[in-house]
This record gives C-alpha cells, sequence and structure tokens, in this order.
C-alpha cells in the first residue's frame, strides 16, 4: 500500500482534499464551541471565533509554503478526527505507570485527549509564589490572568489557528519573581481511542518571573493508535530567569503531531530545550526563540529516531534582537526504513545585536539506503561584530569505528547496534534529569541494530 | 601459528603485497620493517580483515585454519589481536562497556562463561597495572580525546585483556616520546609468553629495543627482501634502507 505522503508527491491535488479538512474542523468547532473553556466570557468567545475564521481563510499549509515544503499534510487531510470533548471516563492508575519519570518526584500533570485529569495528576505542594494548574479552569475562572499572552503575535499556520480556536486545556505555570521549583514539573499528554479517531489541541503557558527557575518535561503518549495532536507550548522568560525545558514525543506510530515551543527570554535569562521525537507517522515540531534581553543564553538540543515510513520535521528558529545573546544548538537525527527527516535551523541575527555568539549543528545518521533526510541552515545577520556558524552532515555508519569494534570480536550486526546507541549520547548527555535520560536510552536501545544484544551491553 | 603463502593483495585495482611468505611460530617475535609504502600497514590490515583489500593470490593459515575466510570478528575471537596505527574515536560508546561486549565475546567463542560485573573489574585494575592507565580514561568514551601515547596504551591494554595468540602491533611506536614507549613495550613484554606469537610491525627500530625480535624481515615494494636477526634492525637504524630495497630489485 502506498502511504498517503507519496500519493500527493505522485499528483494528486492536495487542496481539494486539505480543503474538505478545513471545513471538518470548521464544522468541529460548531460543534464543540458552547462547551469550551471561557465560552461564559465574551472575549474568549471573540478570541476563538477569530482564530476560528483565520484558520478557514489560510487553511492549512500547502506545498507552496516555503516552511512545509518538505511535509506533506496527506495524512491530516485524509482522515477525520473528531477534537477531543471533555473525556467521559478516566484512565486507570496502572495505565499511567509507563509513561511515569521513574524514581523522580514530580509536580505531575495528566491530561486526556488535552483535557486535564484530576484523578490523574498529582501536582503535589508547590513553594509559596508558584502556580501549576489547568489552563482550562483559567480560561473559565480569570482568562484576564493569561490573556496577554493567549493571542499569538502572528499566526505562522494554520495549526496556530485552529489551536487558538479550539484549545481544550494545558497546563498553566506561573513562577514568581525568584522562585525556585526543585522537582521538575512532569506533564503527561496521553491519546486515548474514542470510537472515532480523536484530535486533542493543546495549549501550554508558563511565565517565569525574574530570578525564577524550573524544570518541565512534557511527555506525549499514546494508548490509542490513530490520533491527532496539535500544541503549542508558549513560555516567557523574565530578566534572570532559567527554564530546563523537555518534550518527549513518544506517541503510537500512526499519530499525527504538529507542535510549538515559542519562548521569549528577556535579559539575562537561560533556555535549555530538549526535543526528542521518536514517535508518530508524522510529526512536525517548530521550536523558536526570540532572544529579546541582552545577555540571554539559549541552547537548544535535540534528537530523532525514526523508521518504517514515519516522517519527522524540525524547524528551530532563534531570533537574536539584543547583544550579548548566545544560542548553541545541537540536533542528531537517526533514520532507518524508508523513514525521513527534515531540519531547518534559522538564526536572526538583527541590527543592533552585536556580540551574538551562534552556533549550530545538525548531524543525520542514516541506518538504510531507502531512509532520507533534507537538512537546511538558515541564517540571517544583519549585525557586524557576530560569531556565528553552522555545520550539517548526512552519513552512514563510519566503517573505521565498525572495524574496530569487529576487531575486538564485537559482531556486525551488534557494532552497529552499539554505533547507533553511541552516536545519540551527547544528546542525551545534556539533559538533566536523569530519568528522562535513562528513559530515553531505553527507548534509543530499543530499537538499534542487534537491541537484544547491545542492551546487554550498556 | 602463522603462515603466510605467496600473499599477494590489491587496492583499488593496484597491486601493493606482491608475494609475501612468513613463517611465525608460537612463542615468537617477528619484525616487519621497511619504509613508507612498502606495504606494512596493509599487511596488518589484511590479517585483521578489513574491507577495502583484494587478496588476488595466495594463502594465510592462523592455527591450521584459513584466516582469510573469517569475518574481522571471527578471528577476533579465534585470537588474532590488531593493535592499531590509529586507534579509532568511538564517540558516545563507553571504554568500559566496549571492553566488556570484547571481553566476553572472546571469552563466549572459547566456551568460557561471561564475566560478571565483578570480575570483569578485577580483571580491568589487574591489567590496566600493566600499561599504567589511568582510572578516568575508562569512564571515557573509546579513545575520545584520549593522547596518542594513552591510545596506544588503550591498544596493549585491551591486548592484555583479550589474550590473544598472535598479536600485529601496527606502528605502535609511532608518535611516542620515550617514556610511553618504555611502558608500552613493558606491557608487550610482559605479554610474551611460549603460546604467543608476535608480529610487531614498525618503520624504527627505536621500538626493537625494547621489545626484541626473534627475527626481522624487511618489507620493500610488497615484497620481503630480507630476513634475518636482530642485527639487521641495527643495520637497518645505521644505514637506511636505501641498500636493502636496492638488494630486493636486483633479486627480483
Amino acid at each position: 500500500m502506498m502511504s498517503s505522503f507519496t500519493q500527493l508527491e505522485s499528483g494528486a491535488a492536495p487542496g481539494g482534499e486539505l480543503d474538505g479538512a478545513v471545513a471538518h474542523y470548521v464544522q468541529e468547532y460548531r460543534r464543540l464551541a458552547a462547551g469550551l473553556p471561557g465560552s461564559g466570557h465574551e472575549r474568549v468567545r471573540a478570541l476563538r471565533q477569530w482564530a476560528i475564521d483565520r484558520f478557514s481563510a489560510m487553511g492549512f499549509p500547502g506545498p507552496r509554503d516555503e516552511h512545509w515544503k518538505y511535509t506533506r499534510l496527506g495524512g491530516i487531510a485524509k482522515r477525520r478526527f473528531r477534537v477531543a470533548g471533555r473525556p467521559a471516563a478516566d484512565v486507570g492508575r496502572e495505565e499511567l505507570a509507563g509513561f511515569l519519570l521513574e524514581g523522580t518526584e514530580c509536580h505531575r500533570l495528566v491530561f486526556i485527549n488535552g483535557w486535564q485529569s484530576a484523578l490523574l495528576s498529582d501536582p503535589g505542594r508547590l513553594p509559596e509564589g508558584a502556580v501549576l494548574g489547568s489552563l482550562a479552569h483559567i480560561l473559565s475562572d480569570s482568562p484576564d490572568l493569561v490573556e496577554p499572552w493567549l493571542v499569538p503575535a502572528e499566526l505562522r499556520s494554520g495549526f496556530e489557528a485552529l489551536n487558538a480556536a479550539l484549545v481544550a486545556d494545558g497546563a498553566w505555570l506561573y513562577l514568581g519573581r525568584g522562585v525556585v521549583l526543585e522537582r521538575p514539573v512532569h506533564l503527561i499528554f496521553l491519546s486515548v481511542g474514542g470510537d472515532e479517531p480523536q484530535s486533542s489541541q493543546v495549549r501550554n503557558l508558563i511565565v517565569a518571573g525574574p530570578n525564577s527557575q524550573a524544570q518541565v518535561v512534557e511527555s506525549y503518549v499514546s494508548l490509542a493508535t490513530e490520533h491527532f495532536t496539535n500544541t503549542i507550548t508558549t513560555i516567557v522568560l523574565e530578566e534572570g530567569a532559567g527554564l530546563e525545558h523537555y518534550k518527549l514525543q513518544e506517541e503510537s506510530e500512526r499519530a499525527l503531531h504538529v507542535g510549538r515551543i515559542d519562548v521569549r527570554q528577556g535579559r539575562d535569562s537561560r533556555f535549555r530545550s530538549h526535543a526528542a521525537s521518536l514517535g508518530g507517522e508524522l510529526s512536525r515540531h517548530d521550536v523558536a526563540a526570540s532572544l529579546e534581553g541582552e545577555g540571554a543564553e539559549c541552547v537548544l538540543n535535540g534528537l530523532y529516531m525514526v523508521e518504517g515510513r514515519q516522517h519527522v520535521d524540525f524547524h528551530t528558529n532563534v531570533e537574536h534582537r539584543e547583544p550579548h545573546g548566545t544560542s548553541r544548538e545541537y540536533y542528531k537525527g537517526i533514520l532507518g526504513g524508508r523513514s525521513r527527516g527534515v531540519f531547518n535551523g534559522r538564526v536572526h541575527v538583527h541590527p543592533g545585536a552585536q556580540r551574538t555568539d551562534s552556533e549550530q549543528s545538525n548531524k543525520n545518521l542514516l541506518l538504510s539506503r531507502d531512509a532520507e533526510v533534507d537538512t537546511k541552515p538558515e541564517l540571517e545577520i544583519y549585525a557586524d561584530d557576530v560569531k556565528c556558524s553552522h555545520g550539517a552532515t548526512v552519513g552512514q555508519l563510519d566503517p573505521d569505528m565498525l572495524f574496530y569494534l569487529r576487531a575486538r570480536g564485537i559482531d556486525e550486526a551488534a557494532a552497529r547496534g552499539l554505533l547507533t546507541y553511541g552516536f545519540a549520547q551527547d544528546v542525551i548527555e545534556r539533559m538533566g534529569i536523569e530519568a528522562v535520560r535513562a528513559r530515553l536510552e531505553s527507548v534509543i536501545v530499543s530499537r538499534v541494530p542487534d537491541a537484544e544484544h547491545v542492551k546487554g551491553i550498556v | 601459528m602463522l603462515e603466510i603463502r605467496e600473499l599477494h593483495v590489491a587496492v583499488e585495482g593496484k597491486e601493493i603485497l606482491r608475494g609475501i611468505d612468513l613463517t611465525v611460530g608460537a612463542g615468537e617475535v617477528h619484525a616487519v620493517m621497511g619504509p613508507n609504502g612498502s606495504g606494512k600497514s596493509t599487511l596488518s590490515h589484511v590479517l585483521a580483515g578489513r574491507e577495502g583489500y583484494e587478496v588476488t593470490r595466495g594463502s594465510v593459515t592462523y592455527a591450521g585454519k584459513d584466516l582469510l575466510a573469517m569475518s574481522p570478528e571471527e578471528r577476533a575471537r579465534e585470537g588474532v589481536f590488531l593493535a592499531f596505527q590509529y586507534p579509532v574515536e568511538i564517540p558516545g560508546v563507553n571504554n568500559t562497556y566496549f571492553l566488556k561486549a570484547a571481553v566476553n565475546a572472546v571469552r563466549k567463542h572459547r566456551g568460557l562463561d561471561e564475566l560478571d560485573a565483578m570480575d570483569f573489574m578485577q580483571l580491568v585494575r589487574e591489567k590496566m597495572k600493566v600499561v599504567k592507565m589511568k582510572d578516568d580514561l575508562l569512564k571515557r568514551s573509546v579513545n575520545e580525546g584520549f593522547s596518542g601515547g594513552e591510545k596506544k596504551r588503550n591498544e596493549i591494554f585491551q591486548m592484555a585483556m583479550l589474550e590473544p595468540q598472535l598479536a600485529i602491533l601496527d606502528e605502535t611506536d609511532s608518535g611516542l616520546d620515550i617514556d610511553a614507549l618504555k611502558i608500552v613495550a613493558e606491557g608487550v613484554n610482559s605479554l610474551r609468553s611460549p603460546e604467543r606469537a608476535l608480529l610487531v610491525v614498525t618503520h624504527y627500530q627505536r621500538l626493537l629495543d625494547y621489545i626484541v625480535p626473534d627475527r626481522v624481515h624487511v618489507l620493500a615494494n610488497g615484497r620481503i627482501v630480507k630476513s634475518g636477526d636482530r642485527s639487521l634492525a641495527l643495520e637497518l637504524e645505521k644505514r637506511g634502507y636505501g641498500w636493502v630495497v636496492e638488494q630486493g630489485a636486483v633479486a627480483a
């Protein structure tokens, strides 16, 4: 059977299908609007209505859209996902067990098809000055609190408009001045099956006050086979704030995932982003950092590992708007089977952003002849006293390394597995939370060539 | 132990080894010397089973078996060890994990139980003393960020761990200062035994002051042009390679 991507590439007109999908979601909006969080407030209703009108006008990005040209949306166009309403029943605790960060106490919120589950969530005790809760509650009770951050400054694609119109729930994390969270915040987004494949519209909002500090882990996982997640995380780091943020996408192999992380960084703030995309039939991630204060520092660390017919697309964008900003970007991809990877790393140094220091690296390992990757740096530099570098590689396992391992008695399959595992190590080692590292390692080890043998070695 | 007969090897269609005959018995140390480009490294690599070398003629018998028919890993498990001229850095693969995998692969092949973590670490500590290796190198990735001397020591350390029957040292002395050279040579000497054969491939005779060979062979233009005892190496040191190479050319 040909995949829907292939069919589109072979000349079928995507416009018709995508238009049909747009009409479907507008219909879904009409069906759900009255019950969406905040519907009791005129301003929230107006915002949602504006967003669905914009979505209707913009539609889904098509092949002519520069930043979507390698990622065809046939999988989204063809299937009519039902936008999930508040789930009727909860998920059993035992089903959650496999998704927890083992041995690490967390402030935990669990969302089922985008809606917070009070039963499964365990926010624990937060220090004074910190708030962790459901965005839906805020939208219903006091939307004024979050409104300034809710409306996107610009809509970069129809997905953002769709999300703004239909957003169900998500986490709302607020850290007051100087608040330091000792334990990580773990947000679990669990997709479960319904009669029809479901779609979750998730919105997270993190506002970190001056000199506050936290770690936030977003885990996207599924119990359903087929679903569509559309998620946006908006982060505001005020002066001197520090956030280590993780996005772990481990959804099922037929899942569709479109997500953004947008961070605005104040003076001397520090943002460390770790993104791992391991699941899904189609995953598109945008990670965008805007360095809006002097001396802001941003690290974007990421790993994608796909096989079969999986498609993964990372678009990163770093806007250096003020002097003395630092950005470091380390992305690695491991592609097997007939999978496809896309990496687009944009760095934009604005006029006046002198002494910007930016490095970007994207390395890809192809495990099969049929795997493919498109990698592209995109540097726009409008200041003259800056240090910017970038590098991208696409290659197979190094034959010298393979021979070295084999010359010590390790058989070829295990050597390939070991080297594949080794390729991902530096990305994992940059992550601060031990339980996340352990979790990712075990996923990676289970997917490398000759996994059984490699498991026994590492 | 090792019998090389009429060995011809080509790389990308170009003949590099043009008829090598060499017999190394158990307990013996043979040195293969020669100028750059004589085929020394090709010989080492062919014996270890590296891809990209085409054996066009001849045979190599190791412990009664056809060595050339074996994969590199089979050779290693059968007791052939190549100490690399340029040990490869393998980022992300921990030195200890790697060693344990190698040791257990070899043990399994020999019908021995795999070592558990405790026994393995005990063996590691014991063998590290042989080459005076620092503990922290175990925690690092294989050869990554090691100095030239540390890499060569790591090779000999691996050799000590794997206890090969036939060890081929490919330019193990290159890039070593005299102190590092002594440590490496001591390590190698401690592994000399009546059951173990050593093939020391080197450009300089300096190493042979410390690892004293039973036989010395001079390789030039893909052939062994002269063989002798240790005094041949000393003569080469004094007179250079020119005269032997010329003699060889005349003989051919």
